[in-house]
């Protein structure tokens, strides 16, 4: 199949961080309808449509190179498509198409700030996929931060406010640290053009300049020791906002860690060793976190910190191999997470709480919604046959390749620990006795999610569903299908994953040894 | 020297005003500390070479201002100031709503101080 690289790189590129953008402020303008709802679906089809374009093109390891506004290479904004890119975009365009459904069935789209606001933020995480200057990534975490802040505070209660206001704090503080490692570093290289940065982080000082930004993106992602912001802030929106926020904005502190760490620094330095530490400490602190938490967002809100510490661990562990399986675990979690993110926020819209000890023997009047909690949570786990064994196999393998033995330990027994919180889940939500959630006890305002309705003043105000909702005897079936499929394709994956082993193959290889992303980004045109 | 100490001092202030908490104290703690990550990249651009980056003017290259990190703290700043102007309205709404819910509760005493100094 031949793919024409000129169109990409002159004209899909650019349109994938351009695109969502127009779209935004023309849905602003026409309002809260179906037009602007129809619109808020059809830019990530096209986003996903340019991915598998952009996967076809770089099939066998090549760069498509987009040097904005015609610069030479090495002066020029370039965005870059490689694979990791390009598998990054696709699989970021199917979530937010699969939570955009959630969130209208939920009810969110009458909020005319909601699809604007969803359209600014995708824009800055495409975006911050493709750049290939420190600075540009700078401005686009930023650009997918500012539609955050509103996101995270149109619910408007106290709680949510609260919550917002953490998240912003520490997400302000990630980027002044991220703006002085920037200064840093152009002040010793003279540059901030990831190619041109390529191999220095062996000289001490790039290597130290670099470390600030890599400390500023290990707080945005959420690692141990800077994690307890997360589940402190995730929870407190709605369900289908924080699938969105699992998925994209935690993924681009992964993604910018796995980009940095792998062109600018070498293997076997310092900071290597420092990563396999926060990692390793991650991934057991969020597990032991997960099997603590008495909400079904708290659980799952923990497993994110765990399961950054296993896609991470990969970047500096046996060169191309590690780098595949980060890949692979990358794809794999964005989909996992947010299937059970939706159905978890399923089961909190229609019950009305989230608390696991009110909910209970929901498998039976619900067996679609909880087959699909199944289908993930085992992927999660990581039981053959589905994405998340495969995923655990690649972390494995890379861990015994490198002689990490104590890598390789805490994975498998962390897996034990993913396995007792999501019997947790299992047990306490979908089987079991049921409890009678909607009970006659005032639940807590700050685990409600009642169907979101628009007040006077155009405000979103929770409306308590376990006063307000009658006994639903069906759920809504847009709320249970989005998590379904999702979890439908990590069986599917799981199932036959030969061609996401060899694309994450690809990409691994690319990124071990960048330098064909170093001559397509310095060298001007395409390759 | 002088860049060096000024961000010394503002990165000092900013941090002792952001841990003493209160919302004034934060949102002003991290002004201070914006400006000190725009100094350093100020300072990463050259403080000796002062004469404006055009070319054609006769202007030596050595003695031409980097018009680089120049271009870099504008827009850092510009993201500053929108970050900080929704962090200020967020405060202001969190103290109107904390007020609201106070009422609400009539009489139950919230335990959670809220921010405004």
């Amino acid at each position: 199949m031949s793919i024409d690289v000129a169109f990409l790189s002159t004209w899909a590129l650019p349109a994938v961080f351009g695109v969502p953008l127009i779209a935004a402020v023309i849905t602003f303008v026409l309002g809260a309808n179906v037009v602007s709802r129809y619109i808020g679906l059809l830019v990530p089809v096209g986003v996903f449509a340019v991915s598998v374009l952009l996967v076809f093109a770089t099939i066998d390891g090549q760069v498509v190179v987009s040097q904005i506004a015609g610069w030479p290479g090495g002066v020029a904004i370039a965005f870059v498509g490689d694979m990791l890119s390009a598998l990054m975009l696709g699989v970021s365009a199917l979530l937010v198409f699969t939570s955009m459904v959630f969130a209208y069935a939920a009810g969110l789209g009458i909020d005319r700030w909601f699809v604007p606001t969803v359209l600014i933020m995708t824009a800055g995480v495409y975006g911050a996929y493709l750049t290939a200057d420190l600075f540009n990534l700078f401005v686009m975490v930023e650009v997918a931060l500012l539609p955050s802040y509103i996101l995270m505070s149109r619910r408007g209660t106290l709680t949510a406010l609260r919550a917002a206001r953490l998240y912003l704090i520490v997400n302000l503080t990630a980027s002044t640290l991220f703006l002085a490692g920037l200064g840093a570093v152009y002040g010793v290289t003279g540059t901030v053009n990831m190619a041109a940065l390529a191999g220095l982080g062996v000289l001490p000082v790039v290597g130290i300049a670099t470390g600030v930004i890599v400390i500023a993106l290990m707080l945005k992602a959420a690692l141990v020791p800077a994690h307890s912001w997360l589940p402190a802030t995730y929870p407190y929106t709605s369900p289908a906002i924080t699938a969105l926020f699992s998925g994209l904005l935690t993924k681009i502190g992964v993604y910018a860690l796995v980009r940095i760490i792998s062109l600018i620094y070498e293997p076997g330095q310092l900071l290597t060793v420092i990563v396999v530490v926060v990692c390793v400490a991650s991934m057991v602190i969020g597990v032991l976190g997960a099997l603590g938490e008495g909400t079904i967002r708290g659980v799952l809100t923990f497993h994110m910190i765990s399961q950054v510490g296993y896609i991470l661990v990969g970047v500096v562990l046996a060169g191309a191999v590690g780098l595949a399986a980060v890949v692979f675990y990358l794809v794999h979690h964005t989909i996992v997470k947010t299937s059970l993110f939706l159905t978890g926020g399923t089961v909190e819209h229609e019950e009305g709480t989230g608390i696991i000890r009110r909910l209970g023997g929901l498998a039976r009047a619900h067996p679609i919604a909880s087959l699909a909690f199944l289908l993930a949570a085992l992927s999660l786990i990581g039981i053959p046959p589905f994405s998340g064994f495969w995923a655990k196999l690649g972390v494995l393998t890379a861990a015994a390749d490198s002689g990490a033995v104590v890598v390789f330990i805490v994975a498998l027994v962390v897996s034990v620990g993913t396995l007792g919180s999501m019997l947790k889940l299992g047990t306490g939500v979908f089987w079991g006795t049921p409890k009678g959630s909607r009970s006659d006890e005032e639940v807590p305002s700050d685990v409600t999610v009642g169907p979101v309705r628009v007040g006077a003043a155009g405000t979103v105000i929770d409306v308590a569903a376990a006063v307000e909702a009658p006994p639903a005897t069906r759920w809504r079936p847009l709320l249970v299908v989005p998590g379904l499929a999702l979890a439908l394709i990590s069986l599917g994956i799981g199932l036959s994953p030969e061609w996401l082993l060899s694309l994450s193959q690809t990409a691994g290889e690319s990124l071990a040894d960048p330098r064909a992303y170093v001559s397509a980004v310095l060298g001007g045109g395409s390759p | 020297m002088t860049l060096a100490i000024a961000v010394a001092v503002l990165t000092a202030v900013g941090t002792y005003l952001v841990v003493r908490g209160g919302a004034v104290r934060l949102i002003l703690g991290f002004i201070l500390l914006g400006h000190a990550a725009n100094l350093v990249i100020i300072a990463a651009g050259g403080t000796f070479r002062r004469d404006a980056p055009l070319v054609d003017d006769g202007v030596l290259v050595d003695a031409m201002a980097d018009p680089l990190p120049q271009a870099f703290v504008l827009t850092a700043i510009v993201i500053t100031f929108g970050v900080t102007v929704y962090l200020l309205s967020l405060v202001a709404r969190t103290a109107k709503q904390a007020s609201k819910e106070d009422d609400e509760l009539d009489g139950r005493i919230d335990m959670d101080e809220e921010s405004s100094p």
